[in-house]
């Protein structure tokens, strides 16, 4: 989907591939509304930077919408802005999709079935899984803390104040850890070489498998299309 | 039979030994009691047993692990995995960390095997039923008490099936029940032959189920023998080691002068 954005231009191509590639999947998946958050937290404050910017500052624009003092809005700015924003939209959704409706356990278990390396699965997989816990450390060290007396609450300077002394304990603590959890893992044949038996593996239908090579052979064809000209009439 | 022979271990970058000219051995059908005050080398010694001292954590050893007679010294890790279980105190760190469910992390040990898959449930089904821990099954490991945590811990050890055992603490966090559940799949486990190395504090346990007793002081092997003998030694409090509670209640009651027939008494109560 993002490479379809990038390599289409103009209003109506990004548009589509947004209904299309990301819009139709969130509604069968109903994700629309869990979507449309994560996008938009994604994407906000860029999509309102590059609104301003090249509303108010294109350069070469000659229809003026409104002028105050040196800056001009122009409408080829906004054509622009719109332009840019359908390809984001078209980006940050295709992205927040996918992690939405893929959940990490599977999407390793996939990788490893075709063959990446378990190590390699396992960083992922891993890393994605330790952000609840690196959470729950810290708030268990705040409380710890604030029972011995430090004090956390109050203005803006002192709450950054009573971040220092969790800093240490977290990450201190996560590495000390990785000790023992390697010890753990390498005591379970986690570095044994050769293959792992998998348990199970995610339900893969033949549509979906379809849907894939469809958007795998979507891209050269664009890239194709595109240099031979044939999506200038999309504007 | 998990053996070391003078084993004299030193981490890197320490100054002293943690273990020094250590021979000891975990016998097949024997579960060895290993205890000690804190900072004695118990788990020193666990890790040298197990042999992840010091192909992971590094340091320096002399002298022989033995592992059925057999010098471990050029065997790598994952050789050994299989043969050697280790078991660790704190059961959060020793999660896959990637298991959704406490089934997969039962069946984590024997999937890095890459046993065929019908073993690996067999296996996994089994070492559940061990420690009773069949309602925790679907549940996120991450999710659990750390005493939940330690039986799933202990589960995926099991499954290992490991011809020898070494555990630190493998009850730290433990509630009495979840204790004795261990205790009993310990014993269920040597029956079978396998031997069985713990490090413990809690000598009430130790005097349920070993077999033997090796008491660890300043990176010693300072006393060594039947279980009975050895918590009944009077040298044991000296090497801050409790004596289990009725021994403690008998002693007592010979202090405060009861006469012989209460003594007999009290102990046929405590024993119960």
């Amino acid at each position: 989907m993002t490479a379809a954005a990038l390599l289409t231009g103009g209003l109506l191509a990004p548009a589509l591939v947004t209904v299309v590639g990301v819009l139709a999947p969130a509604v069968v998946a109903r994700n629309v509304w869990r979507l449309a958050r994560t996008a938009l937290l994604l994407t906000l404050p860029l999509a309102v930077s590059i609104l301003l910017v090249n509303v108010l500052f294109f350069p070469g624009g000659q229809e003026v919408i409104f002028a105050v003092g040196p800056v001009r809005a122009t409408v080829e700015g906004l054509r622009f802005a719109i332009e840019t924003l359908l390809r984001l939209a078209a980006i940050s959704g295709a992205i927040s999709l996918f992690y939405l409706t893929t959940p990490p356990g599977e999407l390793a278990v996939d990788l490893e079935r075709r063959g990446v390396s378990p190590r390699l699965t396992f960083i992922v997989h891993a890393a994605v899984q330790t952000v609840p816990a690196m959470v729950e450390r810290a708030a268990a060290i705040t409380a710890a803390q604030r029972a011995r007396g430090l004090d956390t609450e109050g203005s803006p300077w002192k709450r950054l104040r009573g971040l220092l002394p969790l800093a240490g304990p977290v990450l201190l603590g996560s590495i000390a850890d990785v000790e023992e959890r390697t010890m753990a893992l390498e005591a379970r044949g986690f570095t044994r070489p050769g293959r792992r038996t998998l348990l199970w593996h995610p339900a893969d239908s033949g549509g979906q498998a379809a849907a894939r090579w469809l958007m795998l052979a979507v891209v050269p064809a664009l890239v194709v299309a595109r240099a031979f000209g044939l999506l200038d009439w999309m504007g | 039979m998990l053996a070391l022979e003078s084993v004299t271990y030193r981490y890197a970058g320490a100054t002293r030994p943690s273990l020094r000219d250590v021979s000891v051995a975990f016998g097949d059908g024997e579960v060895v009691g290993v205890t000690g005050r804190s900072e004695a080398g118990k788990t020193t010694l666990c890790l040298v047993a197990c042999g992840i001292a010091p192909r992971t954590v590094g340091g320096t050893l002399t002298g022989r692990v033995l592992l059925d007679g057999e010098d471990t010294a050029p065997l790598p890790m994952h050789a050994l995995v299989g043969r050697v279980g280790m078991g660790f105190s704190r059961p959060a760190t020793q999660l896959s960390g990637v298991a959704g469910t406490v089934y997969e992390e039962v069946a984590f040990g024997p999937m890095n095997l890459g046993l065929p898959r019908a073993e690996v449930i067999e296996r996994t089904e089994s070492a559940i039923a061990a420690l009773r821990i069949e309602p925790l099954a679907a549940r996120d490991p991450r999710r659990l008490s750390g005493g939940q945590q330690q039986l799933v811990s202990m589960a995926g050890l099991l499954a290992l099936r490991p011809a020898h055992l070494v555990l630190d603490e493998p009850t730290a966090q433990l509630d009495p029940a979840g204790t004795r559940l261990v205790g009993a799949a310990l014993g269920r486990l040597a029956e079978r032959g396998a031997s069985i190395a713990v490090t413990e504090q809690k000598t009430d346990l130790l005097a349920a189920i070993a077999t033997r007793i090796v008491v660890v002081d300043e990176a010693r092997v300072v006393l060594e023998g039947p279980a009975a003998d050895v918590l009944a030694d009077p040298a044991l409090e000296g090497f801050g080691v409790a004596a289990p509670a009725p021994i403690r209640l008998e002693r007592a009651a010979a202090a405060a002068d009861l006469p012989a027939g209460a003594i007999a008494r009290l102990r046929e109560a405590a024993a119960k």
